[in-house]
């Protein structure tokens, strides 16, 4: 009977030990006198992670290298959000000068998390909505940042530009991501002074994308794609029925329309991830976040795709695709 | 690691031993694999956190929101001894239901509890006056003791022990004149109100329920029965609840030192490889023991 105890004893104590090692390598190894800036992520994505690298970018702009005069830290809680609680209290208790949030589940950890330690957002697409702040000027507090709120009336103008008889748009979103489901109420408002009506479509995970994008055949004129993770990883199957019934698709986001999307007016995460990084600065040098308005992406860019365009049946004109930042061939 | 990220994994490792304690009730002390738990787990975030927005107590709301946990363990259970569906598919069917139900109780993805009364608001003045490390963990200590004690109390009582008799073996518990379909029921019941209320808790410590807050609950709480077994053998009920809950706490510390890039060189990318491993080991450690045990006799 002997050994088996012996065994349980010794698993704990190996259990134990680790901890304590655990918490002695952090707590020695933090050099006091450099600037800090630690960073949440809910899940590493393209424009995610494109908005980590334009803030680190801008920081280094700044004179805050995070391999020389910076301590920079970086955690994505793998889309779960009981581990971005963990993630934002493990950085709380290390009181860096600012906690940078990246997505709303992770911005919502660190703000019940932080009792003094500013919290930037960013790639937070209703920060009022998620109770991140109040108001979007001077929102008073420890927390500010900037929004990704994509212009969905401009997309509206957008379409009805390229295809002047699309009355009904269609939408494909997934109803469980909080970001489709701001925008998506936005088109809905915005689509009656267009003379233009919603037709929905949602799914819940990206093997039922192919098949909500049929459902629209006959029932819209375009398809149109919010800034949707689910729908954009699965965007082939959309683009097919497009191409099969000569139905338009346009896009929130640039990068399908690289892919295969018509046209789209989009943000440039990395910019918006710049335009963090000069919101982190200025905290950094002092100034405090509540007294920082919350700020919207400065631009948008215009994509076009003629090839997609014409394989769904939609002309370019000339003028546009002057206008436009990025051709794809 | 930093004593916030200490007690902030000691405080979730609690909250999800009321998970542990469900999973315990329904995997070991039923027998019946249920994965309803990822989707109780979010509703029991949703009720609570859609009322307290509305303006209901945030009391009463938690109170609500593990009695719809309890619906949706009378769900999957009557799909199984009502409609004879294998109890696994059961579960599954009820867990991908949910998630629809937990959007429209919402009616959108993510509720935030930001700035908003809860739960722990009656106790602030209390709390303040402990050091802010301290206080969480407290409340979640005494909440999650209570509901072990309360279960240890029942698994004693006749409907308790008819329980245990119909997991371990049910024709003998129908010879003696159990009702075995209601009492996988009532206990199926019982754990997903345990789930839910830890849901519940979740939403109102954190601030925010989320529609995706309950992906992995069920292998969570596997993991931290399995583990909490591994350290603490099986001498009955009290040790075997009390085990769950340690092995939850184990687990959210592991993840804690996860978290911890100094360690090991591990980042929370390596989450799923370090909860595989947790489990695997804990499977293997006790035939590893046996084995031991045999050839030293």
């Amino acid at each position: 009977m002997k050994s088996p105890t012996l065994f349980r004893y010794g698993a704990v104590a190996l259990l134990v030990g680790t901890i304590a090692v655990g918490c002695n390598a952090t707590d020695s190894s933090q050099p006091s006198n450099l600037k800090s800036v630690s960073v949440t992520q809910i899940v590493e994505h393209p424009s995610l992670n494109a908005v980590r690298d334009g803030l680190k970018e801008e920081l280094v702009l700044a004179g805050f290298d995070p391999d020389k005069t910076l301590n920079w830290q970086w955690e994505s809680a793998q889309g779960n959000p009981p581990t971005a609680t963990q993630i934002a209290q493990k950085f709380v208790g290390e009181s860096p000068n600012v906690i940078v949030a990246i997505s709303t589940p992770s911005a919502q950890s660190a703000a019940q998390a932080s009792k003094q330690t500013p919290v930037i957002f960013s790639a937070v697409t209703d920060p009022i909505n998620a109770k991140l702040v109040t108001q979007l000027e001077k929102p008073g507090g420890l927390i500010t940042g900037v929004r990704d709120f994509a212009p969905a009336d401009k997309h509206l103008d957008l379409i009805a530009k390229l295809v002047p008889k699309a009355k009904r748009v269609g939408v494909i979103y997934n109803a469980g991501e909080s970001n489709s489901v701001s925008i998506v109420n936005f088109v809905k408002q915005s689509a009656p002074a267009r003379k233009m009506t919603v037709v929905e479509a949602t799914v819940s995970n990206s093997a039922e994308v192919a098949t909500a994008a049929k459902s629209l055949v006959g029932r819209a004129d375009v398809i149109y794609v919010p800034t949707d993770n689910t729908i954009v990883s699965a965007l082939n199957s959309v683009l097919q029925v497009g191409i099969k019934n000569k139905l338009p698709v346009f896009s929130g986001d640039n990068e399908s329309v690289e892919k295969g999307a018509i046209a789209s007016l989009g943000f440039n995460y990395k910019d918006i991830g710049k335009q963090t990084g000069k919101m982190v600065v200025r905290v950094l040098k002092g100034e405090k976040p509540g007294e920082i308005s919350v700020e919207s992406p400065s631009q948008v860019e215009l994509v076009v795709n003629p090839k997609a365009a014409q394989q769904m049946g939609v002309k370019i004109p000339d003028a546009m695709l002057k206008e436009a930042v990025k051709v794809v061939k | 690691m930093n004593i916030v990220a200490l007690s902030g994994a000691i405080e979730l490792g609690l909250l999800y031993g009321l998970v542990a304690l469900g999973v315990y009730l329904s995997f070991r002390v039923l027998d019946f694999p249920d994965l309803t738990a990822d989707g109780s787990f979010p509703l029991g975030g949703a009720v609570a956190a859609t009322l307290i927005v509305k303006g209901v107590s945030p009391v009463l709301a938690t109170m609500i929101a593990v009695c719809a946990g309890a619906l949706s363990g009378i769900c999957t259970a009557s799909l199984n001894v009502k409609f004879k569906i294998l109890n696994l598919l059961a579960s599954i069917l009820t867990m991908i239901a949910l998630y629809s139900i937990n959007l429209r109780i919402m009616g959108q993805p993510n509720v935030s509890l930001l700035g908003e009364s809860t739960i722990l608001t009656p106790l602030q003045g209390w709390l303040q006056a402990l050091p802010s490390w301290l206080g969480t963990p407290l409340v979640m200590l005494v909440i999650v003791g209570l509901a072990k004690l309360l279960l240890d109390w029942f698994f004693k009582t006749e409907i308790g022990l008819a329980m245990r008799a119909t997991g371990a073996n049910p024709d003998m518990a129908r010879a003696q004149g159990i009702n075995t379909d209601r009492m996988i029921l009532l206990g199926m019941g019982l754990s997903n109100g345990l789930i839910a209320l830890a849901g519940a808790l979740f939403a109102q410590v954190n601030g925010f329920a989320d529609v995706t807050m309950g992906v992995g609950t069920i292998v969570f709480g596997l993991a931290a029965v399995i583990v909490g077994e591994t350290i603490l053998s099986k001498r009955g009920i009290f040790w075997a609840t009390l085990a769950a809950l340690l092995g939850s706490v184990l687990y959210r510390l592991v993840v804690a030192i996860a978290l911890n890039t100094q360690v090991f060189g591990l980042q929370s990318q390596d989450l799923n490889l370090v909860t595989a491993v947790l489990v695997a080991l804990a499977l293997i450690l006790p035939n590893y023991r046996k084995l031991r045990w045999r050839s030293s006799r």
